[in-house]
């Protein structure tokens, strides 16, 4: 049907264009005015205006489809069927009906529900063609009411400007729309978390273990709720992951910076970029089918006991991720230095290695930093390598050899069992998601800060 | 007057001094060492990964087969109903066919163990495309079971004790027999990229996974780069510079360094519960990564609309061009090179994100391909 409301709005809107740009073609050549704007731009304004709302109206119509049509299919099933159902049991049987609708029938369902889905396929085929149908008038409407105003005086290209305008001021909207959408939705579903789970026991609790009973019958934990573990575990891989990527990745920098030849920078920049390119999908195979068995069969050859998904593998596998962004922003950081500094410490008789410790470092220090906390907000932030290196047992403990689990890895495994929504374990993983969010930004807001407050200026 | 004689005169030659310079001059090589070394790291590294993918990977790109020579009985296939005659028995008396002797109960099932069980739905298949072929001998390339697929391909080890492998000692009496026999064969495994996922390892393909790729990777396309680049030309060319702008662009940078998986609760919570879009869709799937790509498109835009020299403005508008036509005929063609490489950096960063599609379901274990 969406094709069908696409065809229609295109060809009305060529109809349109096509006829606004002969009218006042033959408009300007009767009266003898020169016309203000192009005939293209008449077109276009006409078919603007038939296109642009016919196409907003048709999404609206889709996005409400769907509820409406549920809604008034509950509402024609009798009485004795539908009262005193929560909205749980209402979605079920408005599933039921929708399956049956499509198609699969499961046992057998009561006469009643199957005259529904008859009557869901009916309204919906109704509701297709009422959608075609109402995006024709729409598309016809606008082509009426601006046919009238195309005349040689009339400013079609302003309009058509306007109207561009507006189109580029909704879509600079989306991107501030979609940070409040994902504040505004983990915030709502994290205060029904901190409605049943108290926020200090959340903040400062010491035990992790989200599997309580999904059923009154079921044997299992009371479900605790204590992030102290999760967010430890994260920050012990985080650490392990800055670790080894602030050696190599700073100086490699420094060697692609200072030392190295024109040529050299040209052909190894890009292949420490691919580092980067690789999906963190690749680099959590690699960690779980090479590095962790290495790790193992490593440690037990010295005596030493490895968990199969010790944070060390994790970590390790997620700084080698790391360290093109470490490398690049550094790189960027030291070639911001000018030359009147480096040309300066060399006047003076220092050699190489002291002008990049005593002059250069100190110099680029603030672009580092800055660089550095981005790598490290990254490293916070990362779900595949941990989701599928590391553990998911929470353990207090900042051993690298044991097995921790992550926030991230917390959300993941929380969001994919089968449990309902209004259950705390599925709400726990939003309250995760908040305070992975707030971190994360305030990582990127200080880093910010810092580059923008302590750069020199020299000049 | 104070005397500004130089109480010191340094011995420039001295034994201390030059060993002082000899130790700085070390200290310099050794840093270049380290940043040399870093650099191997980080490439040996790469390589390291690299190669640890091809070579436990290579191996699915060739496929183990047998060719049967399948008589397709009229007997047994009902020219009326073609897709319900009993291909199973057809196609493993021909894999019998292949070694002569005798073969009691046990030996029977641990020979015909090595037969895929998507075989006979190979020759069904064939017969039911051709309905011509039922009374004549078909060439049905089959492939083998996974264990014996393994055998082959050098990744079971022979040497280990019955019980550890896969392959029974019975199994490989046949598989060497029909090794000698010349009768089986490693071709490249086009079913990889036509099949999709299976039970049975030997079947299974990626069809499924990269059309959902495709469609949702699409819908990232169409939706985030008209969307981005008109964001970007709006606050780049015609937004007034003060606090709102400023406002949008910290605005952008965040959402740039979100972690992905943030995303993805976004996309659970209000998409499929506020919206109640259907799970596992790849119209879901798109506009998560849709927006995901908006900030990036957004930043590149921004950074070649601005590489535009002002000359060429200045230009336009010299001529008589309003600020969009500017801005729609000489800037923005002249920017496209450089978009258009952000977005395909954009595009291909979303080809490889996972955390935000396993949130919104996007894991269905689906037997064949959408259409």
């Amino acid at each position: 049907m969406f094709e069908l409301v696409i065809v229609t709005v295109v060809t009305l809107g060529a109809l349109g264009y096509l006829m606004a740009r002969r009218r006042v073609v033959a408009m300007a050549a009767a009266s003898g005015v020169h016309s203000h704007s192009l005939p293209s731009y008449h077109g276009t304004f006409v078919a603007l205006w038939v296109g642009v709302p016919a196409l907003l109206l048709s999404l609206i119509w889709l996005l409400l489809q769907d509820s409406v049509i549920d809604s008034l299919i509950l509402a024609s099933l009798p009485e004795r069927m539908t009262e005193g159902l929560d909205a749980a049991r209402r979605s079920l049987v408005i599933s039921e009906i929708r399956s049956i609708a499509g198609g699969q029938v499961f046992g057998e369902p009561r006469p009643e529900i199957i005259a529904a889905a008859e009557r869901l396929n009916a309204w919906s085929g109704l509701a297709g063609w009422a959608m075609v149908a109402t995006c024709a008038a729409a598309g016809l409407l606008g082509l009426l009411v601006t046919r009238r105003r195309i005349r040689p005086e009339f400013r079609a290209r302003h309009g058509v400007e306007r109207i561009l305008d507006n189109l580029m001021i909704a879509c600079a909207v989306v991107a501030i729309v979609t940070t409040l959408g994902i504040v505004t939705s983990l915030l709502f579903e994290a205060f029904r978390f901190f409605d049943r789970i108290p926020l200090g026991e959340f903040l400062f609790g010491l035990n992790w273990e989200p599997q309580i009973a999904i059923r009154a019958d079921q044997v299992a934990g009371h479900g605790a709720f204590g992030a102290v573990p999760v967010f430890l575990g994260t920050l012990v891989i985080a650490f392990i992951a800055m670790a080894v990527a602030i050696p190599v990745g700073l100086l490699s920098a420094i060697y692609l910076a200072e030392y190295s030849g024109p040529r050299f920078r040209q052909a190894f920049k890009p292949v420490l970029e691919i580092l980067a390119g690789i999906p963190t999908v690749v680099y959590g195979f690699f960690a779980v089918l090479t590095v962790a068995p290495a790790m193992r069969a490593f440690g037990a050859a010295i005596g030493l006991d490895v968990a199969p998904n010790s944070a060390l593998a994790a970590g390790g596998v997620m700084g080698i991720m790391i360290i093109p962004f470490i490398s690049s922003l550094s790189d960027d950081a030291l070639n911001a230095v000018p030359r009147s500094l480096r040309d300066g410490s060399y006047a003076i008789g220092a050699t190489k290695a002291e002008t990049i410790k005593h002059v250069l470092l100190p110099a680029a220090l603030p672009g580092i930093m800055g660089g550095v906390l981005l790598a490290l907000s990254r490293a916070i932030g990362e779900t595949m390598i941990v989701v599928m290196a590391a553990g998911l047992i929470a353990k207090m403990t900042v051993n690298p050899l044991d097995s921790v689990t992550t926030v991230t890895v917390q959300i993941v495994t929380l969001l994919i069992g089968d449990t309902e929504f209004d259950n705390p374990k599925t709400l726990a993983a939003f309250a995760l998601g908040l305070m992975l969010f707030l971190v994360t930004l305030g990582l990127n807001i200080v880093a910010l800060r810092i580059v923008q407050r302590y750069r020199e200026q020299y000049d | 007057m104070a005397s500004i004689a130089v109480s010191e005169t340094h011995d420039w030659l001295s034994e201390d001094a030059r060993r002082r310079v000899r130790r700085r001059h070390a200290a310099d090589r050794r840093l270049r060492l380290y940043g040399l070394a870093a650099i191997g790291l980080a490439v040996g590294l790469l390589a390291v990964l690299l190669g640890s993918l091809i070579l436990s990977g290579h191996t699915a790109f060739v496929q183990t087969k047998v060719p049967l020579q399948v008589y397709v009985d009229p007997q047994t296939v009902d020219a009326d109903d073609i897709g319900g005659g009993n291909y199973r028995k057809l196609v493993r008396d021909a894999f019998r066919d292949l070694l002569p002797g005798d073969m009691n109960r046990t030996e029977q099932r641990a020979y015909q163990d090595m037969l895929s069980a998507g075989a006979p739905y190979l020759l069904r298949d064939r017969v039911m495309a051709d309905p011509a072929l039922v009374g004549q001998t078909v060439t049905v390339s089959a492939p083998l079971a996974d264990p014996i697929d393994q055998l082959h391909k050098g990744v079971t080890p022979r040497d280990v004790p019955e019980d550890q492998r896969r392959v029974s000692d019975l199994q490989l009496g046949y598989y060497d027999r029909l090794v000698e026999r010349g009768l089986i064969s490693a071709p490249f495994n086009w079913a990889l990229f036509t099949a999709a996922d299976s039970r049975f390892p030997e079947l299974a393909g990626l069809a499924g996974a990269l059309v959902g790729s495709f469609y949702a990777l699409l819908v990232c396309f169409v939706i985030s780069f008209p969307v981005g680049i008109a964001a970007a030309i709006y606050l780049e060319e015609f937004a007034r510079k003060g606090r709102w702008a400023d406002f949008v662009e910290v605005n952008i940078n965040n959402l740039a360094a979100v972690p992905s998986v943030v995303f993805g609760l976004l996309g659970l919570a209000v998409f499929l519960g506020f919206f109640g879009l259907p799970r596992s869709a790849p119209l879901v799937g798109g506009m998560v990564l849709s927006l995901m790509t908006l900030p990036t498109i957004i930043i590149v835009t921004r950074a070649a609309l601005k590489a535009v020299p002002p000359s060429i403005r200045e230009a336009a508008l010299g001529v008589g061009a309003s600020r969009h036509q500017v801005v729609l005929h000489h800037v923005l063609p002249l920017a496209m090179p450089g978009i258009l490489t952000g977005t395909i950096i954009g595009l291909a960063q979303a080809l490889g994100e996972t955390a935000p599609l396993l949130l919104i379901g996007m894991n269905a274990f689906i037997t064949s391909a959408p259409g």
